[in-house]
């Protein structure tokens, strides 16, 4: 048993839900108690579809325990085909249904639709929302896209795997990954999951090579691809400037495109924002990093190479790719931190210390009880997630904003000086909100950061806890930790002004 | 899927029903009876509720509550795991685990609820032997622990309240031979309703009363034949039947929605404590005419508009009823997922007779029916409004019926107004929406 307070990812059928909701014309039968329909709140809220999710339930109740369960499945197959008329079903059980071992796969067979029925098989009990998508996509892969390889394919053509329904600005990245793919003269064959139908699938083949945007969905069919059709797949994730260019030049290679002259198509202000005067108070801020491996190995390459900062926390949800995650954060000299316990993230974000979080809307929560900036830059999704505006991660227009949405949340260059020049200016206190965020919620009365006080740890005195009043208080937790530590290393009973400047001059970089 | 048409009401039904009752049995757009535990553990201050169940449960939990709690949930799921079931990891001794690992993380808690769910329902896991054991042993000392299904097998959403309360009800002690009579009012109620309404008891001369759920775990009201109990709730069957065999009076008002209801079920008290009638009009003449002037204003916006209310926490006939009789509204349809006769008998007396009452769900034939009548308003669950709005319906999400103040006097009007702002939202924009 796990002690979940909150989770990184749904049920594997929540992922399947997300191949399904993102395709056109097919539908899925769900047997699953009542009570499991809230997931249509994830997509009509969250991502606020017009539409609901194409997902029957059976909805069973325990009176149906002691009667036919399987015959509640079969007429709700039957009821959707009649009634929805897709073009293809996927058939399969919630955590629940799979305790009852119906075998929703047997029996929609059995029923004889008139459409083709896949059926998946997600064990709800060891798997998680991210391998359901990537099983599910790769069944109707395997079912769809087995026909013969066709001849004389255009080598300059791809496929896009990976984007899905939910997904962390998805609908974006499709968008300007196609706009960049077009302008560097590669024709996109099918975008898969979003916007594909069974159909588009069977047409998978016709392409080249494959582009994978989002290893955690598309990782597993995109091998099969390579193996039954030759397809080669991209490895290179375009999230960043770097990675964008290492991206295009993967690609021209694999389209036998001039690569220089397909890198010189990228457009992008965030490099020189980067380089600009204004963005020198960026250097070295410690930022610490979790989300889906894609997204986190991404965002720290960023950091430290796009934007000067210092990584000092990597870790990831996805058990699936820890390796990849350890091994990026090797290269920072760090340890990977892989935990769907988001208490483990919490206490590593305090041991960490960071001046900027990087992570998903659990570490948001975290950031801002210990009152430091964050962005978020992975799922689990949440409203703010999908904003009205074009907003993608990847490509040349994500890294602009990347660069926007990590740095707006930092205090600007001149403003921190500032702080530090006029510490106890009457305007400029620990209770006013930085000038940019909202004057409105000028609240005084949120708590301390909670701070960790081992038994017979130092104590302050009196004039030395008035000085660290007046170190600007995003830092403040961060020097009274560190005189903490001084004091207790240096078997100091006492912490003094002399011991607080001590240990500033001990820690300074 | 089946439907029966209905007009032969059951022997036992004390009413007869306005209209036949449409009983439905097909895919259900419903939470189950865990989400009763976002408003549960906001109201139990120091009570922890421990869901032992899937990933799904927690998920459904983040999910419907939003990732926007402010405070750390007094709420989490034991999640079982392939381990568990393949029999390598004994569950009990994994409960203990993390039984203690939350009263380490909270030691300010006083209950633990462990909450069933339909996975450990299905593989019959023994919560109430587990909490039984858990207490007898003694490790966490001044932690009552308590039990409860909150599974959608089980109940449908509301009525994981109700089981959680008729668990209550079960740990309550009996009260003492000849004890001065009490009431006791049961179901969830808004702090600042339940402090209203202990205002007029007491301005109504009836001291001795205790609210169901408490406050705090810790005071735990005595219970016996000197007890009337006015339900404040409409879903609270299993909890009704409890109070009851513990020898406690049963009273059947309206319920307190609206200026009528409100009325009828404060009337129901001040009757069986025997409280003079013109003390009782004299009390609750001020709340009733502010009451009145709340609905007369939102009367002139819901006046003869038609509503459709999809199935979701029972409160449907009781909500009809104020929209139909103090704001003019027309109902069309009134679905619940469970149609308690009787607790409802005052409720389907006053509701209209050419209304569509049904119970239970087959969600694509009720929007089906929907689609037929084109309500102005259509109240319905959270997976439903966003594509029926773009369909062109003006929508309530029924879940703000529970989780905002609406019952007493001085809630009436935001009652109504839960009821005009998607009207008058509609109104409002100049989009060019289609």
């Amino acid at each position: 048993m796990q002690l979940a307070m909150w989770t990184y990812e749904g049920p594997p059928h929540v992922g399947a839900m997300r191949i399904a909701t993102a395709m056109r014309g097919l539908h899925y039968v769900l047997h699953a108690p009542q009570g499991d329909t809230y997931a249509d709140l994830l997509f009509t809220m969250i991502e606020r579809d017009a539409k609901r999710p194409p997902v029957t339930y059976t909805t069973f109740q325990a009176r149906d325990l002691g009667a036919d369960t399987a015959a509640i499945f079969k007429t709700a197959c039957a009821d959707a085909e009649a009634r929805f008329k897709p073009d293809a079903m996927i058939v399969g059980a919630s955590c629940t249904a799979e305790l009852l071992q119906d075998d929703p796969g047997g029996l929609a067979a059995a029923l004889g639709l008139s459409i083709p029925v896949v059926a998946l098989e997600l064990p709800s009990y060891q798997k998680k929302e991210n391998w359901g998508a990537a099983e599910t996509f790769y069944r109707l892969v395997r079912s769809f896209a087995a026909g013969p390889t066709p001849e004389g394919r255009n080598p300059a053509s791809c496929n896009i795997l990976g984007p899905t329904a939910l997904g962390f600005r998805h609908r974006d990245d499709v968008e300007e990954i196609c706009q960049l793919l077009v302008s560097i003269g590669v024709t996109v064959n099918v975008v898969a999951p979003l916007g594909a139908s069974a159909h588009d699938l069977t047409r998978l083949p016709q392409a080249a090579f494959n582009v994978v945007l989002y290893p955690e969905i598309a990782a597993t069919s995109a091998s099969f691809l390579k193996e039954r059709h030759g397809q080669p797949f991209t490895k290179t994730v375009p999230i960043g400037s770097g990675a964008c260019r290492d991206f295009v030049a993967e690609v021209a290679q694999l389209a036998g495109l001039d690569v220089e002259a397909a890198l010189a198509k990228i457009q992008s202000r965030a490099p020189w924002y980067a380089a600009s005067i204004d963005s020198n108070y960026l250097t070295g801020k410690r930022v610490f990093i979790f989300g889906d491996a894609t997204h986190a190995i991404a965002a720290a390459r960023i950091a430290r190479d796009e934007l000067g900062f210092t990584v000092c926390g990597l870790g990831s949800y996805t058990r699936e790719f820890a390796r990849d995650v350890r091994a990026a954060a090797k290269t920072y000299g760090l340890e990977a931190l892989i935990t769907d316990d988001h208490l483990e993230v919490e206490d590593a974000i305090i041991a960490a210390q960071p001046e900027l979080v990087l992570g998903t809307q659990m570490e948001r929560h975290v950031a801002k009880r210990l009152k430091v900036p964050c962005a978020v830059i992975s799922s689990p999704v949440h409203v703010q997630d999908f904003p009205a505006r074009y907003s993608p991660q990847m490509g040349p227009e994500g890294a602009n904003v990347i660069f926007d949405s990590w740095v707006h949340p930092l205090m600007m260059g001149l403003e921190e000086h500032l702080l530090g020049m006029f510490r106890d200016d009457f305007e400029f206190h620990d209770g006013a909100n930085p000038s940019h965020l909202a004057p409105a919620s000028q609240k005084t009365s949120e708590p301390e950061a909670p701070q960790i006080v081992p038994p017979g740890a130092p104590a302050w005195a009196q004039d030395a806890e008035s000085e660290l009043k007046k170190i600007p208080f995003f830092v403040r937790g961060k020097a009274r930790r560190n005189t903490e530590r001084f004091a207790t290393d240096h078997g100091l009973s006492t912490i003094t002004i002399e011991t607080l400047y001590d240990a500033k001059a001990h820690y300074s970089r | 899927m089946t439907t029966v048409l209905d007009r032969t009401a059951a022997p036992a039904t004390p009413s007869t029903l306005p209209a036949p009752l449409l009983r439905e049995r097909g895919q259900r757009e419903v939470f189950c009876g865990l989400t009763s535990i976002i408003w549960l553990h906001r109201k139990l201050q120091d009570a922890f509720f421990l869901i032992v169940g899937s990933r799904t449960c927690a998920h459904l939990m983040q999910s419907a509550a939003g990732v926007m709690i402010f405070a750390e949930p007094r709420f989490a799921t034991a999640i079982i795991e392939d381990r568990d079931l393949a029999g390598m990891a004994d569950l009990h001794d994994e409960l203990d685990r993390i039984v203690a690992r939350v009263v380490a993380r909270r030691p300010e808690i006083r209950m633990i609820v462990l909450v069933g769910s339909c996975p450990s329902e299905v593989i019959k896991l023994d919560l109430s032997k587990a909490a039984e054991r858990l207490q007898a042993r003694g490790q966490h000392d001044g932690v009552r622990f308590l039990t409860y299904t909150g599974s959608g097998i089980e109940t449908t959403f509301t009525e994981g309240e109700d089981r959680f309360l008729a668990s209550l009800v079960a740990a309550l002690p009996a009260q003492e031979q000849n004890a001065k009579p009490r009431l006791l009012v049961a179901g969830c109620l808004a702090d600042v309703v339940e402090d209203q309404f202990r205002r007029i008891f007491t301005a109504l001369g009836i001291e001795q009363v205790d609210f169901l759920p408490m406050r705090e775990s810790t005071v735990m009201p005595s219970i016996g034949p000197s007890t009337t109990v006015l339900l404040a709730q409409p879903y609270l069957t299993e909890t009704a039947r409890l109070l009851q065999s513990r020898g406690c009076q049963l009273l059947h008002p309206l319920f307190p929605l609206g200026e009528e209801g409100t009325t009828a079920w404060l009337q129901a008290a001040a009757d069986a404590f025997g409280v003079d009638p013109g003390r009782f009009e004299a009390i609750t003449r001020p709340g009733r005419d502010r009451a009145r002037i709340a609905m007369t204003r939102a009367r002139s916006e819901l006046e003869g508009k038609t509503l459709f209310l999809f199935p979701d926490s029972q409160l449907e006939p009781a909500l009809a009823r104020v929209l139909s009789r103090e704001a003019g509204m027309v109902p069309i349809e009134v679905g619940t997922p469970f149609l308690n006769r009787q607790h409802l008998s005052a409720e389907l007396d006053l509701l209209p007779t050419d209304v569509t009452l049904s119970e239970g769900q087959d969600v694509d034939r009720q929007l089906d029916r929907l689609r037929d009548a084109a309500p102005d308003l259509t109240v319905c669950g959270m997976g439903l409004a966003n594509p029926l709005e773009a369909e062109g319906f003006a929508t309530k999400w029924s879940i703000e019926l529970v989780f905002t103040p609406i019952q007493g006097y001085d809630q009436a009007g935001d009652l109504a107004e839960l009821f005009i702002r998607p009207l008058r939202r509609r109104a409002l924009l100049q989009t060019g929406r289609a």
